[in-house]
């Protein structure tokens, strides 16, 4: 009795030991990336939004000014400027590449000659820098010989765009090179979400009958619905979050017109060293991702169908 | 798992497809071709043509002498080629010591990116320890974050320690992202245990399976991330932008972005300048296009 209870002790003391042990070098697995991320993600996460309640431009002492930036920020008409230039920008793109990348996937995932050189074409500015392409780009927007004036001009457009030194339509050219640059990255998964319905589902309906209409609205589009949900938050979050292509075709210009979120928040902390002003500014940006992913996903009951 | 059913998925497909045309013979020839397959062919022509063009366009002026660039009407191929529109950009600007750069910048991030995270998840996918899903959590919660909001404390961190204008600054913060550790977490869990068992039985230390079972196990999505990470490196612009100030530590993107602001109007020189920096990607698309194509089904660029 006493024999058995001592050996228990001992099982229960190594099984003890084995836990700790396994904990220990779970954490040795686990550090090299954790410190990282407490410095660099969640250290400067924090960190960043106490810089936003104060006036710093690194040069002399920060001073504190609660929500001061904030406040500073929603009064000011040139982030109403900003908002509304990114506004018009998500407008511009989202729906656009949603839609010329699902009907490229539909047509992509049929057995069409060439398949393979057409998903490759559509894909290829996608692994393309967006600075090099840009580059290409503003070349080809340029009002006097660029090419996209001269396809204009040739099919009779007498009155030519004067795409980026013109403040209306320098939002527009940014809109049609980003969905030239993006469209073919949600093609990819709308395939990836087309070559997973069963093809059973089809064939039930081609018994029952069903055009392929019919089977388009009844069964593609429905059990697509997740992947189509997936592609307009990742559109969404990364159409907010637009810089690269602002700042090479067009620096932000003329008068302010490209100016997005992103690039204001660049040239407060970057160009005018106002560091609290800039991250309150990130933190305004990253409620506004925030709250439209959190209405995207309260939306999605109404017309997401997951089987 | 997920993987693994996309994967039989697509050779069950593959392997219709290869019964289809036994049966209805050569599907490709015109005679049997349906008409709504031509005419989706023939929209496919000309998407491919509106995807293409820019980069044709690009390098056919970037042979141009500086006159016959604002030639009208514009030539699609240009009188004579003149290569040495390359070499002049090669001199006025140090584009080898971009590409150095970008380089060992992108190597760098995606080898530590793929250290650190295989670590992190194989003692999320394997151990059990107090705080792991807390953390893990943590983890999944910071890829809601836009990196606008930790850039500029990263640039006042890397300031104070003085990294500004270096390789450490240039690549350690861009390493800890949660979308890797959470790639590899979800495949190490679809590895069976069994695997490791046997390697236990044997007396092997963990450190041991990790390296020669589950590394190896996980080629595919190592691989995956290894491309993600590496294109989305090389093309970042913000990072260099706002810690590069010395022309010698610039990026090909940084270096390109400034060249464009000093030779604005010279077309032929900036599409040099353009093909350059387009030639490196389009080797990784040529190499990396599976793993890329299957890193943005998986969840995605964040950024």
């Amino acid at each position: 009795m006493q024999l058995k209870y001592l050996e228990l002790e001992i099982v229960n003391s190594m099984k003890i030991t084995m836990k700790k042990k396994e904990a220990l070098s779970a954490w040795v697995f686990l550090m090299p990336s954790l410190v990282g991320f407490v410095i660099f993600v969640f250290g400067a996460t924090i960190v960043s939004l106490l810089i936003s309640f104060f006036d710093w431009d690194m040069l002399t002492p920060a001073k504190f000014v609660g929500l001061g930036n904030y406040l500073k920020l929603l009064k000011s008409d040139s982030f109403f400027l900003v908002l509304r230039n990114t506004v018009i920008f998500v407008i511009g793109t989202v729906p656009t590449r949603v839609i010329f990348s699902l009907l490229l996937a539909l047509i992509l995932v049929k057995k069409i000659p060439g398949r393979a050189f057409f998903r490759s074409a559509i894909f290829l500015p996608v692994a393309a820098s967006t600075v090099a392409v840009a580059m290409i780009w503003r070349w080809i927007f340029n009002a006097d010989f660029g090419l996209l004036n001269d396809f204009l001009y040739r099919i009779g457009i007498s009155q030519l765009p004067q795409w980026l030194i013109n403040p209306n339509w320098a939002l527009m050219a940014l809109i049609i090179f980003s969905v030239w640059k993006d469209v073919g990255f949600s093609t990819v998964i709308f395939m990836a979400g087309l070559e997973g319905i069963p093809d059973t589902l089809y064939e039930a309906g081609e018994i029952d009958g069903a055009s392929s209409w019919i089977k388009f609205w009844k069964i593609t589009l429905p059990l697509l619905s997740p992947t189509t949900f997936f592609v307009v938050v990742l559109n969404l979050i990364s159409s907010f979050q637009v810089f690269d292509q602002a700042y090479v075709l067009t620096g932000g210009g003329p008068a302010y017109a490209t100016t997005t979120i992103v690039y204001y928040i660049y040239n407060y902390a970057f160009q005018r060293f106002k560091m609290g002003y800039a991250c309150a500014t990130a933190w305004i940006l990253f409620a506004i991702i925030f709250v439209i992913t959190i209405i995207q996903f309260k939306n999605q009951k109404k017309w997401v169908y997951y089987i | 798992m997920i993987k693994r059913s996309i994967l039989t998925k697509n050779n069950s497909t593959f392997f219709k497809s290869i019964k289809n045309k036994k049966v209805s013979g050569n599907i490709y020839s015109l005679g049997r071709l349906k008409m709504s397959k031509i005419v989706l062919f023939i929209i496919m022509c000309f998407v491919a043509l509106f995807m293409l063009v820019p980069f044709f366009w690009s390098f056919s002026t970037s042979v141009k002498t500086a006159g016959e660039v604002f030639e009208y009407p514009p030539k699609w191929i240009p009188q004579s080629i003149h290569w040495e529109n390359y070499s002049q950009v090669w001199e006025v600007a140090p584009f080898g010591q971009y590409l150095l750069n970008s380089t060992v910048v992108s190597v760098m991030v995606t080898i530590l990116t793929l250290v650190t995270a295989s670590l992190a998840a194989y003692a999320f996918a394997r151990f059990k320890f107090r705080g792991r899903d807390f953390i893990f959590m943590l983890y999944l919660g910071t890829m809601m974050i836009p990196s606008q909001v930790t850039m500029i404390p990263n640039f006042i961190f890397i300031k104070l320690l003085g990294w500004t204008d270096t390789y450490t600054g240039l690549i350690l913060p861009n390493v800890f992202t949660a979308l890797g550790v959470f790639l590899l977490r979800q495949f190490f869990m679809t590895i069976p245990k069994e695997y490791e068992d046997a390697a236990k039985i044997d007396g092997a230390s963990r450190f041991h399976i990790y390296l020669h079972v589950i590394l190896p196990l996980s080629i595919p999505a190592l691989s995956t991330l290894a491309v993600f990470t590496f294109v989305f490196q090389w093309n970042n612009l913000m990072w260099p932008l706002i810690v590069v100030n010395k022309d010698i530590m610039k990026t090909l993107t940084l270096g390109l972005a400034s060249f464009q602001g000093m030779y604005s109007t010279n077309w032929n020189l900036l599409m040099a300048a353009a093909v350059m920096g387009i030639i490196p990607s389009f080797a990784i698309f040529v190499l990396g296009q599976k793993y890329l194509i299957k890193g943005i089904t998986f969840s995605g660029i964040k950024g």
